[in-house]
């Protein structure tokens, strides 16, 4: 071993073995990104005994750039769409070889590579049963791309594939709800979360994957490369849509809706505007008072029907 | 043990002769009968493997990925429509040299939809990085299975391997088969040893990123195991007839020694032309046959060889890549390339979407072939059995 490889293996062993950490520092993600904190945190409470399966997206390709990797535990990308069936596939092969008990799967993907291009697989693998924690890094457009939109992308929202004109307002659909059509297959397991509530997002973490069979996070992601807001304000930005009711935290066990769960329950909700005049996505729409009216009421709807303001 | 079997029995027998750890499957016509029969091992005890029922064809290569990733022995099936939506996955799976197996019943593509045998699936797939064989009867469908394995998990290979087998021809025809007992399967095909496997005791990334300064090395290293498989499919093919009786080789001649016409041929079409052969050779024609079994790595210096010397070549392809003609017309005719002395080479477009190869449709490419020899001017293509009056403008 040359003195290189020495240094390196040292390094790796205090990062994982003395600190818990399972994604490391020199991925290219952009300042201020969502997504390294989030995984970081998966990532500590999962602990190494880990496999993680990756889509395509801004997460796979900014984090193993060959000779390069930021994984300190096993590590696979296949492609865009199939995370969901390649976690399936692995799932089946610790079975069949023997090696399943006490190695947690997670599958990773970003919102296209789930709400979309990944939808078909995900529900393959919900309904076969597998346990695995599927995570969807949620930052609503195609970053990777160069900010396209998806079906993630809010009612509102100027995309290079939405952009605001004459006669356009932007993205002219809302939210495909994710998390509750995943629910909808009565899945042990299924919580959304947000990067600005850690604390809460580990909780769920766990939760996920102590549970026997398919689990399933939702993680709100604020992109500010896409969203247009300065990069030291990503934490903030997460905390205004749980706060305004844009992105509600909860959770659901066993697709009982009945006893939907909302973690994080608002008291004296904010208003979208404020949430909404930071991102220069909305900018076309902070302008006109009638259209964040629309969304105030979009959000409030959403908030009632899922309980969100605290008495 | 001989029993009389559908050619998708052979390749869900072979697979479990192989032991197989795990088993993604997509319905198809005409490969179904496979994860049905697998299902039917595993639900009676005879197989202890892992199904994963997924739901669609990319799905199933893309688990087939990550459970090959893991390191288990992975075998799958599929056809036609179902190859076409695996074709993404094709090329990832060889990528990251994992030694997938692969039964593909050919098929026709759509449109118009067609359940019958050619080869336009398989052909479509060839440059996918996967070894491609294809077999004449059932035998050599389960044979070829079985070896693939043993191939593909060669450490001087580790690329995935596709045995096709004709819709319907061999899919759905009961045939002889001598089934080889597990004891000697077990000797010839020892349980599969990944280099590198997703273990969390040895953390290692998979599938990374490849930038132009690496991506062309990538390719090449892939490409270098591909041209190794060449030796090593003759050692595993030698290895096999010695355990087990029976002779492989990646082109097979049939009186091809003498031979002025040699038709060259692909799958079970191939027992029709040397029957065709046979007859030809008693009214004193000299012709001959030479069988592809191997198209990837394409055996093109064999195929030199054994051909060289005739006349003229008439090669059968089940296949059409429009504006071209046909794939193996077109491989051949490449394999002679800069060779000062060659064959004429000509292409017969025959049996697509499952149409009848019959002998006088053999004679006919021989006869045409006599007279196409002496006018330079004839054109390379022919299509063979099309009904003129259906053809539209």
């Amino acid at each position: 071993m040359n003195q290189t490889t020495a240094d390196y293996e040292e390094m790796l062993r205090k990062k994982t073995t003395e600190e818990g950490e399972y994604f490391l520092s020199g991925h290219g993600l952009c300042a201020g990104c969502a997504e390294p904190i989030i995984v970081r945190h998966i990532l500590q409470v999962a602990g190494p005994n880990t496999i993680v399966v990756n889509a395509t997206g801004c997460l796979e390709v900014s984090s193993s750039g060959f000779p390069n990797t930021a994984w300190a535990v096993p590590w696979i990308h296949v492609a865009f769409e199939n995370a969901a069936a390649v976690a399936s596939g692995v799932d089946a092969a610790l079975k069949a070889l023997g090696k399943r008990e006490g190695v947690n799967i997670i599958a990773m993907a970003g919102d296209g590579g789930t709400f979309d291009i990944g939808f078909q697989a995900l529900s393959g693998m919900l309904e076969r049963g597998h346990r695995v924690l599927y995570v969807v890094l949620d930052n609503e457009a195609y970053m990777n791309t160069g900010i396209q939109r998806s079906s993630a992308t809010p009612w509102g929202a100027s995309t290079t594939t939405t952009p605001p004109g004459k006669k356009s307002l932007g993205e002219s659909r809302d939210k495909k709800p994710i998390a509750a059509i995943v629910a909808a297959h009565d899945v042990p397991y299924v919580a959304t979360a947000s990067v600005a509530f850690i604390p809460d997002l580990r909780k769920k973490v766990q939760k996920a994957l102590s549970v026997d069979g398919p689990s399933f996070l939702h993680v709100f992601s604020p992109c500010p490369t896409g969203w247009y807001f300065p990069s030291d304000m990503t934490i903030e930005m997460a905390r205004l849509a749980v706060e305004t009711g844009v992105f509600v935290l909860w959770e659901v066990e066993n697709g009982d809706f009945n006893n939907l769960r909302v973690t994080r329950k608002i008291k004296n909700r904010k208003p979208v505007i404020e949430y909404l005049k930071l991102q220069r996505r909305f900018r076309h729409i902070v302008k006109n008072p009638e259209l964040v009216e629309k969304i105030q009421k979009m959000v409030d709807e959403k908030c009632q029907r899922y309980g969100v303001d605290a008495d | 043990m001989k029993d009389v079997i559908k050619g998708n029995f052979a390749t869900a027998v072979a697979a479990k002769l192989a032991r197989v750890n795990v088993v993604p499957a997509y319905p198809i016509t005409p490969s179904t009968l496979f994860p049905e029969q697998i299902s039917e091992f595993i639900a009676n005890g005879e197989m202890d493997a892992e199904l994963v029922l997924v739901e669609s064809e990319h799905s199933a290569m893309s688990a087939a990925i990550g459970a090959s990733a893991v390191g288990a022995r992975v075998a799958t099936a599929t056809a036609s429509q179902g190859l076409e939506l695996m074709h993404e996955m094709l090329f990832i799976a060889s990528g990251m040299r994992l030694p997938i197996v692969m039964a593909v019943g050919n098929r026709a593509l759509s449109a118009p939809i067609n359940i019958w045998c050619d080869h336009q699936d398989t052909i479509s797939a060839r440059d996918s990085g996967w070894m491609q064989f294809y077999a004449e009867n059932n035998q050599e469908a389960l044979d070829l299975m079985l070896m693939a394995f043993k191939i593909a998990e060669d450490r001087r290979v580790l690329l995935p391997a596709m045995v096709g087998l004709d819709a319907f021809v061999l899919t759905h025809t009961i045939e002889p088969v001598d089934i080889p007992e597990q004891e000697k399967v077990d000797e010839f095909l020892p349980p599969y040893k990944p280099l590198y496997t997703l273990d969390p005791q040895r953390p290692m990334t998979f599938g990374s990123f490849g930038t132009p300064a690496h991506y062309m090395e990538f390719k090449k290293s892939q490409t270098d195991a591909m041209e190794r498989a060449r030796g090593v499919i003759d050692e595993v093919f030698s290895q096999f007839k010695e355990m087990f009786g029976r002779e492989y080789n990646q082109v097979t001649p049939f009186m091809t020694d003498d031979a002025d016409i040699i038709i060259v041929s692909m799958g079970s079409m191939s027992g029709t032309v040397r029957e065709a052969v046979r007859e030809m050779r008693k009214e004193g024609k000299k012709v001959g046959l030479l069988k592809i079994t191997t198209l990837r790595p394409f055996p093109g210096k064999k195929i030199v060889e054994l051909t060289g010397h005739a006349r003229a070549i008439a090669v059968m392809d089940r296949n059409i890549s429009p504006g071209f003609g046909g794939a193996v017309f077109g491989e051949i005719s490449a394999a002679f390339i800069n060779r000062e002395r060659r064959p004429k080479i000509y292409d017969y477009i025959v049996g697509l979407g499952g149409r009848d190869i019959v002998l006088e449709d053999i004679r006919h490419i021989v006869e045409s072939t006599e007279k196409k020899i002496s006018d330079p001017s004839a054109e390379p293509v022919e299509w063979v059995n099309v009904h003129p009056e259906e053809v539209i403008e």
